[in-house]
């Protein structure tokens, strides 16, 4: 019967074009709908994902009363009964379900010495997978060259100020350029508090407060001073999640914590702790995706700590995204209404036009499987044709609307963007949709079209 | 399939017992066939004789198949064709009658050849073996040199052989013609009315032909069957003379 539907196609043209052009359609307004908004997932993805601002959840022990929730935990553990943030409590989050990776947020105000200013500032540690981050897009000059390496990134603003050219106030940023030039590969010297653990039975000034421990954790403060290397200028703000807290220099996090910086947590903790083990501050933790944090903070604060991302605080991201998946289901959907309804009509027109000619092939002997596997078949190669055309068109039309997108970006100086694209797997649903609603549609007018009196038929001119 | 010589052959092909087939049209109740008995030798060659709507098709259609009697029985070759299935009515289509209509009814989109090969596909023949025997079945009625031609391109004389050609192509034991001639000159109309005599004689198939052309009928057909009023009002062996009785109370 395909064979026999095919020459009945090609027989009718010019009709028959137009309803596959019907379908194309369809497929087509599905394709460049779904194609863009794929498209915008994935900038979504890339431009505040990447950003870590939705994929990120910040652990805090309840001990911090400092803690990122203000509103404190109704239940749980009471703050002082409840576990401290050890290392080995990060590595049990980071073995959590849908965890990236879990790190110690290591920050302490500084000083630093360069061309002999001294500058008071926030220092933080950056692992090393923050390098994907998109904050060091427009980044000048390179990310860490490793882990452990003595380097530093600077934040715009402060970088501007290392060189005495804060802007006034109502006057343009400069650019990142011009105020990385000057600085990259210059040095700067830290100073800061290093705290050196010594053997309980030490007398140093500082550890009076552990006396009382009997498992004795003493440690000393060192004043200390290290050399660091500016390789990077970052113009966006690797930190912005921080708020007032945000660092403005950054370092690799394993040289942070190498450097046993005396933190304000330390005191508190050391003298509340049986071991000698310093506990954080703040642990971050990277989830797999925005949909999964809150499933991990659920996790973690049965762990007994308090947790903080900015999906809780914005719910109102959380229903973007979901009505953003939401839109395209409903586009979608009436792409393919508006594709199955031109296809049914064409072929129950196809029906009334060729009574005539269902009833010569009844009385012939054509049985209803006949007839109907006949008009199915039309409709089958129908949808075949109209998906791969579909297909092409709206893969033409997301391509044109991203050049457009792109012309306009361009005109308001922001770079170039794909807010298009078309996953493998939605050529191929595409076009099997195009056959499955076309094969769906056919069942009605292919069973009427069996169903026919041939005598009737025959009568009808 | 029988070949032979249908004089010998008297054993009966068509049995139709008090066959009825009314439908109300509106208010009004249509008797089409109206208490119809009769039978059908196997090898006959029988014209149905009537004015317009007499019933003559309507009893040629439950013939064929293609309509259902509201009461009574149509039984060709043992199959009571009430108590077949649609499908099984299909297949009786298919294989055992061929019908030939006065406006011929080819396809017009498809070529002599897709028209004469359809009964094939629908039988499901090889592909391999269509063409070869719809060429000879085209080459039986004379038209083998036009198989690709549509059938507009093609005088009234050439598409009825043509449909013929497509009757015959699945060896049907009995053909059933509705009119053959009617829309044929009369020269025309004696060449197709030799085919099937041909057909008659050398295949032994059983003829019906619904006609109201009293000289064709007895020209050619061995036994003539009158009907008016959905009623058979005559029924005549091989008698040649006009004395037949003319059906009564016709409408026009």
């Amino acid at each position: 019967m395909a064979e026999l539907a095919v020459r009945n196609l090609r027989e009718s043209i010019l009709r028959n074009s137009l309803t596959t052009v019907g379908i194309s359609v369809g497929v087509a307004s599905l394709v460049a709908m779904l194609s863009l908004g794929i498209g915008l997932q994935q900038l979504a993805g890339r431009r505040l994902q990447k950003s870590g601002l939705f994929d990120t959840v910040v652990v805090t022990s309840r001990r911090d009363l400092r803690g990122f929730n203000r509103e404190q935990e109704e239940n749980g553990p009471a703050p002082a009964e409840s576990p401290a943030l050890t290392e080995d409590a990060r590595q049990k989050i980071a073995q959590l379900p849908n965890v990236l990776e879990a790190y110690p947020d290591i920050r302490f105000i500084t000083e630093l010495r360069f061309e002999d200013k001294p500058y008071l500032t926030m220092m933080a540690g950056l692992p090393f997978s923050a390098k994907n981050n998109d904050a060091f897009d427009g980044m000048q000059g390179s990310f860490f060259s490793s882990d452990t390496a003595p380097e530093v990134i600077l934040q715009k603003s402060f970088a501007a100020q290392l060189l005495g050219k804060t802007p006034k106030a109502g006057s343009d940023e400069p650019s990142v350029t011009e105020v990385a030039k000057p600085l990259l590969g210059k040095q700067l010297t830290m100073r800061y508090a290093e705290r050196i653990a010594t053997p309980a039975t030490d007398t140093v000034t500082a550890n009076s407060a552990a006396s009382n421990n009997p498992a004795g954790t003493a440690y000393s403060v060192v004043s200390r001073e290290v050399t660091l290397k500016i390789v990077g200028v970052c113009d966006l703000d690797p930190d912005s999640m921080r708020g007032q807290a945000r660092a403005r220099i950054f370092m690799p996090l394993e040289v942070a914590q190498n450097l046993h910086v005396m933190q304000p947590s330390d005191l508190r903790d050391t003298t509340n702790m049986a071991s000698g083990t310093p506990a954080y501050m703040t642990v971050e933790v990277h989830v797999k995706s925005p949909t999964q944090v809150q499933a991990v903070e659920d996790a973690i604060k049965k762990m007994g700590f308090n947790t903080f991302s900015i999906v809780d605080a914005t719910r109102s991201l959380r229903q973007f995204f979901a009505v953003l998946d939401l839109f395209l289901g409903i586009f979608g959907s009436l792409a393919l209404a508006v594709a199955s309804i031109g296809i049914i009509n064409t072929l129950v027109m196809a029906i009334l036009e060729r009574r005539r000619e269902i009833g010569i092939m009844k009385a012939i002997g054509a049985s209803d499987g006949d007839v109907k596997g006949l008009f199915f078949a039309e409709a089958g190669v129908m949808g075949v044709f109209g998906g791969f055309v579909g297909v092409a068109l709206g893969w033409t039309i997301g391509r044109v609307i991203n050049l457009g997108t792109n012309v306009y970006l361009k005109r308001q100086h922001f770079p170039p963007e794909q807010i298009w694209f078309v996953p493998w797997w939605l050529v191929i649903g595409a076009i099997g949709f195009a056959i499955v609603v076309s094969l769906l549609s056919g069942l009605y007018p292919a069973s009427r079209a069996a169903r026919l009196d041939p005598v009737q038929a025959l009568r009808y001119e | 399939m029988p070949a032979g010589e249908s004089s010998l052959n008297n054993s009966i092909a068509i049995r139709i017992e008090n066959l009825c087939r009314h439908y109300s049209m509106g208010e009004a109740l249509i008797r089409a066939v109206d208490g119809i008995s009769v039978q059908i030798a196997s090898g006959e060659f029988v014209a149905l004789l009537g004015t317009s709507g007499s019933g003559k098709s309507s009893l040629l259609n439950l013939i064929a198949g293609l309509d259902h009697p509201t009461s009574g029985t149509v039984v060709v070759e043992k199959h009571d064709l009430a108590k077949l299935s649609r499908e099984e009515l299909a297949k009786y289509r298919l294989h055992t009658v061929g019908m030939v209509f006065q406006s011929f009814n080819l396809i017009p989109s498809m070529t002599l050849l897709e028209n004469v090969e359809l009964p094939l596909r629908f039988a499901e023949v090889d592909r391999g073996k269509r063409e070869g025997l719809v060429k000879q079945a085209l080459d039986r009625v004379g038209l083998s040199a036009r198989l690709r031609h549509r059938p507009t391109e093609l005088s009234g004389g050439e598409q009825q052989r043509a449909s013929l050609a497509r009757a015959l192509i699945n060896q049907p034991r009995f053909l059933l013609a509705d009119e053959p001639t009617g829309n044929l000159d009369s020269q025309t109309g004696t060449e197709i009315m030799n085919f099937i005599r041909e057909f008659n004689e050398t295949l032994g198939m059983t003829i019906i032909m619904v006609t109201h052309e009293r000289a064709l009928a007895e020209r050619y057909a061995g036994r003539m069957i009158f009907l008016a009023d959905g009623k058979l009002v005559g029924d005549q062996s091989n008698v040649v003379s006009a004395t037949a009785k003319e059906t009564r109370g016709g409408r026009s």
